[in-house]
């Protein structure tokens, strides 16, 4: 577990290329199973168009359990993309971790903090961009006032608060995820006994992983969906 | 066999390099999805859904449309078993009259034969009296020859008479 991130420096930024690589990589997994799935649409669907649609409407609920379809309809692609990406980020990191010469490569992408901020602070960005679009200026600002004066510290820690939570929740789930797997694989499983030991209990933390990767994802949309409602409909 | 470092967020350095790289990707990645995934899929979802409603629509006005004309069959079949119920009622009635009708023409008509029959018996009977005269008279002249050619007692013309008319009603 003690291997380095392969940094380089580019354009005077630092980039951390297993990040570069993992989220390229989760990208094209998600972008290939999307088109690939919706590549034969049918008025009756049939295999993967079937799961595609269940993803739809599945996020539908998830938008339309916070807020009305009116105002949520335009968050729909969003939700569907961004619960994709995460929960494809969460499985990458389950199957195998690659190391090539001391440097940490094969990872889940949300198993990097920055990943997940970066995400977070996006999806908290973006409530504030559509709050002040649908409601207007005025009534945006006034909302930090509501239901009392006085809250307005709580509102302004708030903001803060939901992002960090956001990001560094799922963050620390997968990351966790990871290093336990690591655990595991590398350092109980020494010798023939530890082989043979180390077997269930890796067989079992897999299964919650993936659990865990899937719920994470949920949670994820479903948060952005709590925050952006919380902008932009007018009866919070 | 772990450092710390491990557990402390950021310890590996901050590479602000990967926030914009993920930004990018992600955008990348919506608006591809927007346009070769989810923009058809959401086309097709919707294109069913106008196509359910349609059908339903299109049940719901068929149904309305049986119900009615199941209504206007039964309406007519009420009316042909009413039509027919009065054509058997016509019948009868009809029937009955004409029944009346046949049975006062024989009625008449035998009244007629047996008026006739009896008027033919009349005059039979006149034809017969007058036969029966005609008959007498001859005899009388039969027997007024007879009483000339001999000349006769009371009593014997009077025997003679007697003779003469039961031989007439044998005759008869």
């Amino acid at each position: 577990m003690n291997h380095e991130a392969p940094l380089a420096e580019f354009l005077g930024l630092t980039f951390n290329l297993s990040n570069v690589l993992m989220i390229t990589v989760a990208s094209a997994i998600v972008f290939l199973i999307a088109v690939l799935s919706t590549r034969a649409l049918a008025m009756k669907p049939t295999g993967m168009q079937n799961f595609m649609e269940w993803i739809m409407d599945f996020v539908r609920n998830i938008i339309k359990s916070n807020m009305d379809w009116k105002t949520g309809g335009s968050f729909h692609i969003l939700g569907i993309t961004l619960i994709m990406y995460v929960a494809i980020s969460n499985f990458l990191g389950l199957p195998f971790a690659i190391t090539y010469d001391h440097y940490l490569w094969w990872k889940s992408p949300t198993a990097d903090p920055i990943v997940t901020m970066t995400l977070a602070v996006m999806v908290i960005a973006l409530t504030h961009y559509y709050g002040i679009r649908m409601k207007g200026f005025r009534e945006y600002g006034k909302d930090f006032f509501r239901p009392m004066g006085f809250l307005f510290p709580l509102k302004i820690i708030e903001e803060f608060a939901n992002t960090l939570t956001l990001g560094l929740r799922l963050y620390g789930n997968i990351y966790a995820g990871e290093i336990l797997l690591g655990l595991l694989a590398g350092s109980l499983a020494t010798g023939f006994f530890g082989h043979i030991a180390a077997v269930i209990p890796t067989l079992a933390w897999l299964g919650f992983s993936v659990f865990i990767g899937g719920i994470q994802a949920f949670i994820f949309v479903m948060l952005t969906m709590v925050y952006m409602a919380h902008k932009v409909s007018s009866d919070h | 066999m772990f450092t710390l470092d491990a557990f402390v967020l950021g310890a590996s350095g901050f590479s602000e390099g990967d926030i914009l790289f993920q930004l990018a990707m992600f955008i990348i990645l919506l608006a591809l999805l927007k346009k070769f995934a989810w923009g058809p899929l959401m086309g097709i979802m919707k294109q069913r859904e106008d196509h359910i409603a349609g059908e339903i629509e299109a049940a719901e006005k068929s149904r309305t449309e049986a119900k009615q004309q199941l209504e206007e069959q039964r309406q007519l079949l009420k009316e042909a078993r009413q039509d027919a119920q009065e054509l058997i009622e016509n019948a009868r009635k009809q029937g009955d009259a004409q029944r009346e009708e046949i049975v006062l023409a024989a009625r008449a008509e035998s009244e007629r034969m047996k008026e006739a029959t009896l008027r033919e018996i009349e005059t039979e009977k006149d034809q017969a009296v007058a036969a029966l005269r005609e008959q007498v008279a001859t005899l009388s002249v039969l027997v007024a020859s007879k009483v000339i050619e001999k000349e006769l007692t009371v009593a014997e013309q009077q025997q003679l008479i007697d003779e003469t008319i039961a031989k007439a009603g044998d005759l008869r």
